[in-house]
């Protein structure tokens, strides 16, 4: 039996489906048990009606639906509402799903000053008034998914690793229970301690962490935060690296960027972070701003215009 | 027969959301068409605020597709800021993982995107148009397109620890050198890889023996072309400097710096979309209509610079109509797949480089200058970041032009082409619609790169819950 598979994008960037394109040669294994009936990305499936003359969103029945991204306008609450509707499980891929992503940044400031900013930049003509012919309104800020929609499956990752997703599909197709990391990076993480308290200030990323050759194992580079590098790993869910386990950035030797979102459901790395370096000596005043802490989880009222 | 609005929504097979509308008269012609985008994420002031540092790790955000060429732009953007030049070999890495990118969003595009058209035809069944029908009718065309892109995800991958969106190139550089073991395993992909692009060229251009009539109706008009092109006249995805060319060859601007992208375009406004339209400026919006991309570059380079790529793109120019510049937007397929040939010849040479596994690969500096431009070939076309920092490095003011805007004009134009060319004024086909859709993912629009959104012309009546919740809206046309 083949499992019905509807997938959609909201307010992302197509790198979730550029994960799931990335699964390779595994994509033709994943098609043997799924049968997609909806993907915008790689299907001809439309909205309203093949010739475009139906009224409202109709999405096909599937026993799966994966959203991608946050919600933003009416339009992504509109496909957000059919899709629960119309599918047994739903799976909230990638962290703008999970927790709003980068784009929900935008939460600390208000649709008219975003909206000032792009229509008043040094190449656009002037403008008397702003686009609004028949435009789908923006919401106020932009949700996660599960703050408008019942979500059932939490995949986070910018963008999740193909592993992930593989597992992700493989699980729901024959039923079996998946399971994914839900401890932090660093607890993945090969680098070495040496301890705390050797530190007090942060350095800025314009400065390279310390380590002898390119090749040099990653489990005789020091930590990256004891090196004084701003990394999120203490307070970021783990299970970005894939089957190969270390995770990706480290792997890169650049630290830990936030991107799975807190090692909780409902964690918040921006006070976790702070926590952290606080008890750890470290003076918080050394970081040029705090925002950015929260740039992948900055959904569910954790980022909002009136903290500027 | 009344008057009546047609909506293909979404367009799909490719980037991001955008819809169509076709206004048709009493006769069933199509008097208007209309390519709108519905998304608007606004990354032009969620940066503000952000340390400039930080910048190619967010903008990458932008795009799933060419995260590569945000992170690039952004980081040119900083070492712009830095006051630096960078050390010679993070140069080299910049480029490679550069083309790298460039391989697979050209192979997505090509492969999983529209080759499906191409192969199952443009009126072919809808419920197999797509690359899972290129697997079962297709099987090696799909396993040579999804090999293809993989070796550019891969070397991406090597470099910067992630395929899609690596945190990897900074201000004043990369983050890390290449490992000298992984040399040769990356080399080793290249073979391979330029044998499918070969090949695929060959199959390319026997089927589009049939295709005629797209090839003369999917936007052929006389237009502007504007890329980077390097300061011998070369093909240039990386640096280099502007040129303009007019329709006629005539080359508009010769190697304007790019920083000086103000004085170049201007972006125009109207009513029923949010993303922009830009427009050369000393012609204004209407004779200024560009375009940008691969079949831009072919036109604006002198030559590519490679052995392979040049023969093809010798033989790419039997296009040309009385030596003019290739004015047919469906050449962007083959002019992809020639650029794809390019940068595997340029991966290949630049892995050989003695220098390319040095270990300087960046330089230091603090804020030197209080403002910054970033100029790189995306995929789609020319990419601009323009940040504006405080003596602390955060960002104030940012400005983005991104390559897909590039083409609005464009792409709006080329699907009343084809409706008029193709609309018979009986009967809405499913197949037609296709057509028009297949003149927008020509271009490979990046929509989530621009902002934007829907224009519907319709009123909507909305259901509200008790709660205020959205229960279901109509429609009416």
């Amino acid at each position: 039996m083949t499992v019905k598979v509807a997938e959609e994008w909201l307010n992302a960037c197509a790198g979730c489906e550029i994960s799931v394109v990335d699964m390779g040669e595994r994509l033709l294994d994943v098609l043997k048990l799924v049968r997609f009936v909806h993907i915008p990305v790689l299907m001809d499936h439309k909205h309203l009606g093949q010739l475009g003359n139906g009224h409202h969103i109709e999405l096909p029945e599937a026993d799966v639906g994966i959203l991608t991204g946050g919600i933003k306008n009416e339009e992504h609450l509109e496909v957000a509402l059919e899709m629960r509707k119309k599918c047994k499980t739903i799976v909230a891929m990638g962290t703008c799903a999970t927790h709003g992503g980068i784009p929900a940044l935008s939460n600390t400031y208000h649709n008219q000053e975003i909206l000032d900013r792009y229509y008043s930049t040094e190449t656009t003509d002037p403008v008397s008034s702003y686009p609004g012919e028949g435009i789908p309104a923006l919401l106020d800020r932009c949700y996660a998914l599960d703050e408008k929609i019942r979500v059932d499956v939490y995949l986070p990752g910018c963008a999740p690793h193909p592993d992930l997703v593989f597992a992700a599909l493989a699980a729901l197709a024959t039923g079996t229970e998946l399971k994914l990391p839900d401890k932090s990076v660093c607890n993945e993480c090969p680098t070495f301690r040496q301890g705390k308290g050797q530190l007090s200030q942060m350095r800025r990323f314009l400065q390279a962490p310390f380590y002898k050759a390119p090749d040099e194992p990653l489990d005789q580079m020091r930590c990256l935060l004891e090196q004084g590098l701003l990394c999120m790993g203490p307070v970021t869910r783990g299970g970005c690296g894939g089957n190969k386990i270390t995770p990706r950035c480290i792997a890169a030797r650049v630290p830990c960027r936030g991107c799975h979102g807190p090692v909780q459901q409902d964690g918040n790395q921006l006070l976790d972070m702070l926590n952290a370096l606080a008890s750890n000596g470290i003076d918080i005043q050394s970081l040029p701003e705090y925002t950015s802490l929260s740039r992948f989880s900055g959904a569910h009222g954790i980022l909002s215009p009136k903290g500027k | 027969m009344e008057k009546k609005t047609v909506t293909i929504d979404p367009v799909t097979r490719i980037e991001g959301h955008g819809k169509i509308t076709l206004q048709l008269d009493e006769k069933g012609h199509v008097t208007r068409a209309r390519f709108h985008v519905t998304d608007f994420r606004g990354f032009e002031k969620l940066c503000e605020q952000r340390p400039f540092w930080e910048m190619p790790d967010i903008t990458s955000r932008i795009c799933g597709i060419c995260p590569v060429s945000h992170m690039l732009a952004s980081a040119k953007a900083g070492d712009a800021i830095l006051g630096v030049h960078i050390p010679p070999t993070a140069h080299k890495l910049r480029r490679l993982i550069h083309w790298a990118q460039l391989v697979q969003s050209h192979a997505l595009s090509f492969f999983h995107l529209s080759a499906p058209d191409l192969l199952l035809g443009m009126e072919s069944d809808p419920q197999e148009r797509n690359i899972l029908g290129l697997v079962s009718r297709y099987p090696e065309v799909a396993k040579d397109g999804i090999r293809l892109r993989q070796v550019g995800q891969e070397i991406i991958r090597v470099l910067g620890g992630k395929s899609v969106h690596p945190s990897w190139a900074v201000p004043g550089g990369v983050r890390a050198p290449l490992e000298p073991g992984k040399l040769e395993s990356l080399q080793a992909l290249i073979p391979q890889a330029i044998d499918i692009t070969e090949r695929t060229l060959e199959l390319y251009r026997e089927k589009i023996e049939g295709f005629s009539g797209e090839i003369e109706h999917y936007g052929d008009f006389s237009s502007l072309y504007m890329g980077l092109v390097s300061p011998g006249g070369e093909l240039e995805h990386y640096d280099g400097v502007l040129r303009v060319m007019d329709g006629g060859g005539k080359i508009l601007e010769k190697g304007a710096p790019p920083e000086n992208y103000r004085d170049i375009f201007s972006e125009g406004v109207e009513s029923w979309s949010f993303l922009k339209f830009p427009y050369y400026k000393p012609l204004g919006p209407q004779e200024g209509l560009y375009r940008v991309g691969p079949l831009a570059r072919l036109n604006v380079c002198d030559r590519a610079g490679t052995p392979r790529a040049d023969r093809v793109l010798e033989e790419f120019r039997r296009w040309q109509k009385n030596g003019r510049p290739v004015s047919g937007s469906f050449h962007m397929h083959e002019a992809r797949l020639i650029e794809i040939l390019f940068c595997l010849e340029k991966i290949s040479e630049t892995l050989s480089d003695a220098h390319i596994t040095g270990t300087h690969v960046r330089s230091h500096a603090g804020v030197n200058a209080r403002a910054g431009v970033g100029v790189i070939e995306a995929p789609r076309g020319t990419l601009f970041h323009d940040y504006h920092v405080d003596d602390e490095g955060l960002v104030q003011e940012v400005n983005l032009v991104v390559a897909s805007g590039h083409n609005n004009l464009a792409m709006n134009r080329t699907i009343l082409q084809i409706a008029r060319a193709f609309g018979n004024g009986s009967e809405i086909t499913e197949g037609f619609l296709n057509r028009m859709e297949h003149g927008i993912r020509i271009y490979d629009p990046c929509l989530s790169c621009s902002t934007h959104v829907v224009g519907r012309h319709a009123s909507r009546v909305e259901l509200l819950g008790p709660s205020g919740g959205l229960l279901r809206s109509f429609e009416i046309l």
